[in-house]
């Protein structure tokens, strides 16, 4: 019949309209559909029926652990009353190098002496040119750049509020702790192993075998980005 | 000619040489043509190197008797070193498949003319207006070589090696400005407009001399006065670049007879950036994030082309898990994709809005997995080379890894796909308005190079994970879906088709990810400065959801950085039927052709 291909869309549109009020009585009964955190985490996973607005910012889907937005700096967490503790960064210019679209600036710090210091004097990237390409966060050898989950830069003017600066970077270990718990628990445990390992071969000479060496957890081995088993 | 081809073909009592068919066709060519073909014996390059004076009659042969019928990228090169410059020319089999013959041309560079390959191969048309572009080589016989990519009062050819942007810094990342005494500048202060944004000599924009306008409508049927006498007026109306239904800012120079198409122009390059300048200038592993933003609704499938093109200069080995895993990403990109396609294309039909939404919700769930493995819903960055950046997550959405996949490729798709099919396949309007319009031939689509979907929807059943299997495609069940009408309709159903040989795959890739768990994910200590060990040339090629997505990637010994890197784009070939499919159609229907052609601007004007 003609007119039948029509009808049966109708009738699916129609189910998915009926399905959205149906998910709203099942919701009015559990805290309601909407600015509940329970009902949110439904609407965005698998089982998700009816609408699945989410209504920014009031509420805000869930970022994962692996969400890369603009870099930071990680400093030890700072002493009482101070705003950050000593930076990770020991300006080897890893990143800046790596960087693909080049937005990294890194001002090494240099001693009195003239020689290089392992401590960046200032450190600049330009979000505006950034791509959240995570490759800086990838090759530091020293974890102290990481990707940001905090997505909401806006601001009234790019050609200054858009160059962060080394002050504007900074945040401490803490802070990566909080957004990302089990990367960064896994790059802790990683960082002792690798000391543990260089401590073990400083006691045992360079000639001892290696299969009696302390080996890593396999939790954390898991945990491991890219970089391969050991770095 | 043709008999003794005939008597080289392989028979059956064994005795005729089992020779692979790239040598055999190259072995043909040098006997027929001794003194234009010869073999291509620089280092770590191969395939054949012909003289420009014989390139039409070797195309021919090549193209008849040899049964090389597609030609599928062009490519120029500037070989700045040797004052020569180069144009590449790949071409394969669509019946037998297999690897392609290269061909290499070589001419001098100072004034770099070819003889064009459009009377051969029509879809040779909008790729030599590239290299005439960037590279500034003259096709002689191209019917309108004009500008493609870069604006027409651009001054220079960008791509040429001594050719500097705006701002130049440096040829070769890493800037030595950035590290140890990095004191940041904002490049568009130091921007020396008028330097390379300036009218090249002779260039009028509003004056007689050189009038861009009309020359684009020149070679359109179409006179001022003819209107006395005539019913009709002919009209010539620009659609876009600001246009709703061209998927981004692509113009459509469209003469119509009332509401009837007689000519129609793409005008592209909106969006161009000179992705292979920048290419040239990054470090390998520098240009991956950049790839992602070509095709930015495939970011999967564009890192694998460009890692498998790398990895074969670097002749590094795929940990078996991370193959499961690229093919498990590439797959679900490739039903991702056919589903914004569909979804726009039913919105450029009409159906406004509904089923797009519907499917974009399973299409939301495959991002949010994307997010979860690689960080990052669309600009995935998740391929290395010899691997993959991260193992799978253990957890989507709070749901075990192994587990949301199995409800999505088991459940989730199979009935968003009926669903889809519900809404569109037997709807009337539908049906009405894509069954016999837009209609691309079988030859047609060879001859203009097309690929992927709207090459297959016409009847011709080539699809790169099966004539030139990469990846574990070989060890792989599952159908080329081919349809033969080569209208809109027929590129609707493939799509859906495909979307289902895709489930096929994912079916029997996830016990293999389940049993490599904990397996190694990449090959070796990656690597951030990476030097290639060897010269030469290398071609990587997939099949991206919308066609065949190719990287020609040369580099000389010990370097950081390409020496070309071209990108042989599906969405921009793909363009170049587009004339002749929407010619004798309505305006309404222009639109519907461009949506089932698919593409995205972010790689056709790369
Ligand atoms: S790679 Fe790490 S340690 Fe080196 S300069 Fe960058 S942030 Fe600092
Ligand atoms: S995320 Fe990528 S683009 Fe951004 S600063 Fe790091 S390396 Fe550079």
């Amino acid at each position: 019949m003609y007119g039948l291909g029509i009808l049966k869309g109708m009738a699916i549109t129609m189910k998915h309209f009926v399905d959205s009020y149906l998910d709203d009585i099942f919701w009015a009964a559990r805290g309601g559909r909407y600015y509940n955190d329970e009902a949110l985490k439904v609407r965005q996973g698998l089982k998700g029926k009816g609408v699945k607005t989410v209504f920014y910012p009031e509420e805000k889907l869930s970022v994962p652990e692996r969400f890369r937005f603009v870099p930071f700096l990680v400093t030890d967490d700072p002493p009482p009353g101070q705003k950050w503790g000593k930076d990770w960064c020991t300006s080897c210019g890893i990143c800046a190098k790596v960087c693909p679209p080049q937005c990294i600036w890194i001002e090494r710090g240099v001693q009195p002496n003239g020689r290089p210091k392992p401590e960046p004097n200032q450190f600049y990237i330009d979000i505006d040119i950034c791509m959240n390409c995570g490759f800086c966060m990838e090759f530091c050898p020293f974890d102290a750049i990481k990707l940001d989950h905090d997505y909401e830069l806006a601001s009234y003017d790019r050609t200054t509020a858009h160059i962060h600066d080394k002050e504007r970077l900074s945040k401490p270990l803490s802070y990566w702790r909080e957004i990302a718990p089990k990367k960064a628990a896994a790059e802790a445990a990683i960082r002792d192993h690798v000391d543990e390992l260089k401590a073990w071969k400083k006691a045992n000479g360079r000639d001892a075998d290696p299969s009696t060496a302390p080996k890593m957890t396999e939790e954390n081995t898991k945990q491991l980005f890219y970089r391969g088993e050991y770095y | 000619m043709s008999e003794m081809i005939l008597d080289d073909q392989p028979q059956d009592d064994g005795t005729a040489v089992n020779q692979n068919p790239v040598e055999r066709a190259a072995a043909l060519l040098k006997e027929r043509f001794p003194d234009a073909v010869t073999d291509d014996t620089r280092d770590g390059y191969t395939g054949l190197m012909v003289s420009a004076d014989k390139l039409v009659e070797v195309a021919t042969a090549l193209r008849d008797d040899i049964g090389f019928d597609y030609l599928s990228s062009v490519t120029g090169v500037d070989q700045i070193n040797d004052n020569k410059m180069e144009v590449v020319y790949h071409t394969y089999s669509i019946d037998q498949g297999g690897s392609g013959l290269v061909l290499h041309v070589q001419v001098d560079r100072d004034n770099p003319v070819l003889p064009s390959l459009t009377p051969i191969w029509p879809g040779a048309d909008f790729q030599e207006r590239e290299a005439w572009d960037l590279l500034g080589i003259h096709f002689d016989g191209h019917h309108d070589l004009r500008r493609i990519l870069t604006w027409d009062g651009f001054a220079g050819h960008p791509l040429r090696k001594d050719w500097k942007e705006v701002f130049y810094e440096e040829d070769h990342k890493p800037f030595g400005s950035r590290w140890p005494g990095g004191e940041v500048f904002r490049a568009e202060e130091k921007t020396v407009y008028g330097k390379n944004v300036r009218y090249p000599e002779g260039w009028l924009p509003t004056g007689d001399e050189y009038d861009v306008e009309t020359e684009m409508y020149t070679g359109i049927t179409y006179t001022r006065d003819q209107q006395s006498g005539m019913k009709t007026d002919k009209l010539t109306v620009n659609m876009g670049p600001q246009h709703p239904s061209t998927h981004g800012v692509f113009r459509m120079v469209v003469t119509l007879d009332g509401e009837t198409v007689i000519d129609l122009k793409p005008v592209m390059g909106y969006l161009h950036r000179n992705h292979e300048k920048i290419g040239e200038r990054n470090t390998f592993i520098q240009n991956l994030p950049y790839t992602d933003r070509l095709d930015y609704l495939s970011s999967m499938s564009n890192n694998h082309g460009y890692v498998l093109a790398v990895e074969k200069l670097l002749g590094s080995t795929v940990p078996e898990r991370a193959e499961w895993i690229r093919i498990l990403m590439v797959e679900l990109t490739r039903i991702c994709n056919h589903m914004w396609a569909l979804g726009f294309l039913l919105n450029d039909l009409g159906a406004l809005q509904t089923p797009m939404l519907y499917f974009y919700l399973e299409r939301e769930l495959i991002l949010d997995f994307f997010e979860e493995a690689a960080g990052s819903r669309m600009m995935c960055n998740y391929m290395r080379f010899g691997g993959v950046a991260y193992d799978l997550p253990d957890y989507v959405r709070e749901q075990e890894t192994i587990s949301f996949l199995e409800e999505l490729i088991y459940e989730h798709i199979p009935a968003v796909l009926d669903q889809g099919d519900g809404l569109m396949t037997n709807n009337e309007i539908v049906r009405a308005r894509s069954i016999g319009v837009g209609i691309l031939s079988r030859e047609d689509a060879i001859a203009y190079s097309t690929a992927g979907p709207v090459l297959r929807a016409s009847g011709a059943q080539y699809d790169v994970r099966r004539a030139e299997p990469y990846s574990y495609y070989e060890s792989l069940d599952f159908d080329i879906p081919v349809r033969y009408n080569g209208d809109i309709y027929d590129r609707y159903l493939i799509r859906m088709d495909e979307m289902r040989q895709s489930l096929r795959i994912l079916e029997q890739v996830l016990p293999h990810i389940k049993a490599t768990k904990g397996a190694p994910i990449v090959d070796g200590k990656p690597q951030y400065a990476i030097r290639m060990p060897n010269a030469g040339e290398s071609y990587g090629r997939v099949e991206n959801p919308k066609g065949e997505l190719g990287y020609y990637v040369t580099t000389r010994r010990r370097e950081s950085n390409p020496d070309r890197y071209h990108v042989r784009a599906p969405s921009f070939i793909n363009l170049t039927p587009l004339g002749k499919m929407c010619e004798g159609h309505k305006v309404a229907d222009i639109v519907a052709i461009l949506g089932s052609i698919d593409i995205v601007l972010g790689e056709v004007d790369r």
